[in-house]
């Protein structure tokens, strides 16, 4: 009895030492990155800092291009990968017969454990000569590979979780479905989707956040040319961004300089975008969840 | 079900645990190794351009000297030089001389660079196999990197628009060729690559895009280039002509985009890494220079 007790203290304390440590890291990364970055702000003039030049080694320190590089990569990237990891994890879950299933859903993972680097390849040897021979574009090394391979690599992350989501629903939901007279469609699209919602929510999220923080593999195929987006022609021609930047770019930096003090600017305004489109995925799952709980009362 | 689980999970932890320290152990043996039996580490790093030769003099010259161990990693020449400023390597590889305000943070850190020159590099004009233009002169390859020329029509090619490909700005060869060929040595131009210039991490990126892309234009140490490339003949003011890189147009100043390769030390080197230094310059060690494509420097 004792012994047992004296565990359970031992397990809550360290479970709750882990759960205020997740929260004071992701603090104290914040503090830091705002120490480092925010001297950028002071040394370098707004109007420079918002102009579409980035050269960093000659003082121009304009991010526009940075950012659109970032915003059109992890867009297209989105765009490739919901749809297709969507479907591909209604398959396997509702559609699927048992044996395909167990066949289908390790597979995906083990794409997940794909190193980035080796998509880069890829992206180099393979998509991007296609690319270019395909649409005639001056060079294959464009936002559209990065966005390309980029959902490539979301969709086991996304398939991955939402399938999870997906096979947590009850049975009984579907057999009531079924009973009610609803085909196989109705039932995935307005019975168990909507009641997995939050999981496969989660799965876009994580998918999204895996294409915002993917490094090597942008660096590798997107060309890093810092140029400022104009239209929609710019999606095949290349681009630069944050954290092809950052990571290309932080080896040489001085400590201290303000080439140094703008790259941790530019990894606080990654961690807000990232932030804000986590809050946007949490309140659509809250509202939500609001209206099904007025429903049913 | 539960508890076998558990005992599984706790000797995996175990292991775990034991791997930990256990590596811990190695590291803390490493560190203490110089002082104890004497084998003296030299941190090597920097330029990619150097790489391959400082790791081939790393080994040829552990053959003959055991009791040194050379540590060479490469990164940019930036990178090696940042290293430096910091106090955590030996010697910095270097394709480009120190700047003033490197220069002056490493004195911050009380820090005095000494260079050293270690050999000669050309940069070499790279297209692809199909492009039918053999050569170029300075001002042209200004005007395409700058963004003036647009079309491969415009030097002579066929109708084609041009891809500019450069490496990172961390290397010491893009400082190079901004400076030397896009500038050609002009202190007050302030002429920049042209904005769609793509900016590739590696060597090897910029030779895969060419080898595939009858578009792209690129530049890369001589001893990078390989046999499925085009070198560009540049039009050189000593030889009245337009000159290929190689060992000897190099070495009689005939090819006009060339650079010395540099080590830097922290101060003067002492014991070890002077002596390193010294095999460096010798013959043997220079032959390596020719034999990996690179152009050695007068005795």
């Amino acid at each position: 009895m004792r012994e047992i007790n004296w565990r359970e203290f031992a397990i809550t304390r360290l479970i709750k030492a882990c759960g205020y440590s997740a929260v004071i890291f992701v603090g104290l990364i914040f503090l830091f990155l705002l120490r480092e970055g925010s001297p950028a702000l002071v040394e370098i003039p707004l109007p420079s800092l918002f102009s579409s030049r980035w050269y960093p080694i000659e003082e121009y320190f304009g991010i526009l291009p940075l950012i659109s590089g970032t915003l059109v990569v992890t867009i297209g990237a989105t765009l490739v990968s919901v749809p297709l990891g969507l479907s591909t994890a209604i398959f396997i879950a509702e559609i699927a017969p048992r044996w395909a299933k167990e066949i289908l859903k390790p597979l995906v993972e083990v794409l997940a454990g794909l190193p980035s680097v080796m998509l880069g390849f890829l992206g180099i040897l393979v998509v991007a000569p296609f690319i270019r021979t395909a649409t005639n574009v001056p060079t294959g090394l464009t936002a559209f590979t990065g966005a390309l391979i980029l959902g490539m690599m979301a969709i086991p992350t996304i398939v991955s979780v939402a399938e999870d989501a997906l096979d947590a629903v009850p049975r009984t939901y579907r057999e009531a479905a079924h009973a009610l007279g609803a085909t196989e469609w109705q039932t995935i699209w307005r019975v168990t989707l909507p009641a997995a919602r939050s999981g496969v929510l989660t799965a876009i999220m994580l998918g999204i956040g895996r294409a915002i923080g993917e490094t090597m593999t942008v660096m590798m195929v997107t060309g890093n040319a810092p140029v400022l987006l104009t239209g929609i022609e710019s999606l095949f021609r290349p681009v630069r961004t944050m954290t092809a930047t950052i990571a290309a770019e932080m080896g040489e930096v001085a400590n201290g300089s303000v080439h140094y003090h703008i790259l941790f600017l530019i990894g606080i305004a990654l961690f807000l975008i990232s932030l804000i489109v986590n809050m946007v995925a949490a309140s659509v799952v809250f509202r939500q969840r609001k209206r099904a709980e007025r429903i049913l009362s | 079900m539960v508890e076998p689980c558990g005992k599984h999970l706790r000797m995996y932890s175990l292991l775990l645990l034991v791997c930990l320290l256990l590596s811990g152990c190695r590291r803390s043996q490493a560190e203490d190794l110089p002082d104890s039996s004497s084998v003296k580490t030299i941190e090597n790093k920097g330029s990619d351009t150097i790489v391959n030769l400082a790791l081939a003099w790393a080994e040829a010259y552990q053959e003959i000297h055991p009791e040194v161990r050379l540590s060479v990693t490469g990164g940019g020449s930036g990178t090696g030089l940042a290293a430096l400023i910091n106090g955590t390597v030996d010697i910095a590889n270097a394709s480009r001389r120190i700047k003033p305000e490197e220069q002056s943070q490493a004195e911050a850190n009380g820090i005095t660079p000494v260079e050293h020159i270690i050999a000669r590099d050309a940069i070499a004009i790279i297209v692809n196999l199909d492009n039918p233009v053999n050569r170029l002169t300075i001002d042209q390859i200004s005007d395409i990197y700058s963004g003036k020329i647009n079309n491969w029509l415009e030097v002579g090619g066929e109708d084609r628009p041009i891809v500019r490909l450069s490496r990172e700005t961390n290397s010491g060869t893009h400082v190079f060729f901004l400076e030397e060929v896009i500038r050609k040595g002009d202190k007050n131009d302030k002429t920049l690559f042209s904005t769609d210039t793509l900016l590739l991490p590696s060597s090897e990126g910029i030779s895969a895009e060419i080898r595939q892309n009858p578009n792209a234009i690129g530049y890369d140490g001589l001893g990078y280039v390989t046999e499925d490339l085009k070198v560009i003949a540049v039009y050189s003011d000593t030889a009245e002509d337009f000159v290929i890189p190689s060992a000897e147009t190099v070495d009689n100043q005939d090819y006009p985009i060339a650079r010395d390769l540099y080590m830097y030390t922290a101060g003067e080197p002492t014991d070890e890494i002077k002596t390193y230094l010294n095999w460096i310059l010798s013959s043997e060690a220079q032959m390596i220079v020719s034999a990996l494509g690179f152009v050695p420097i007068a005795q």
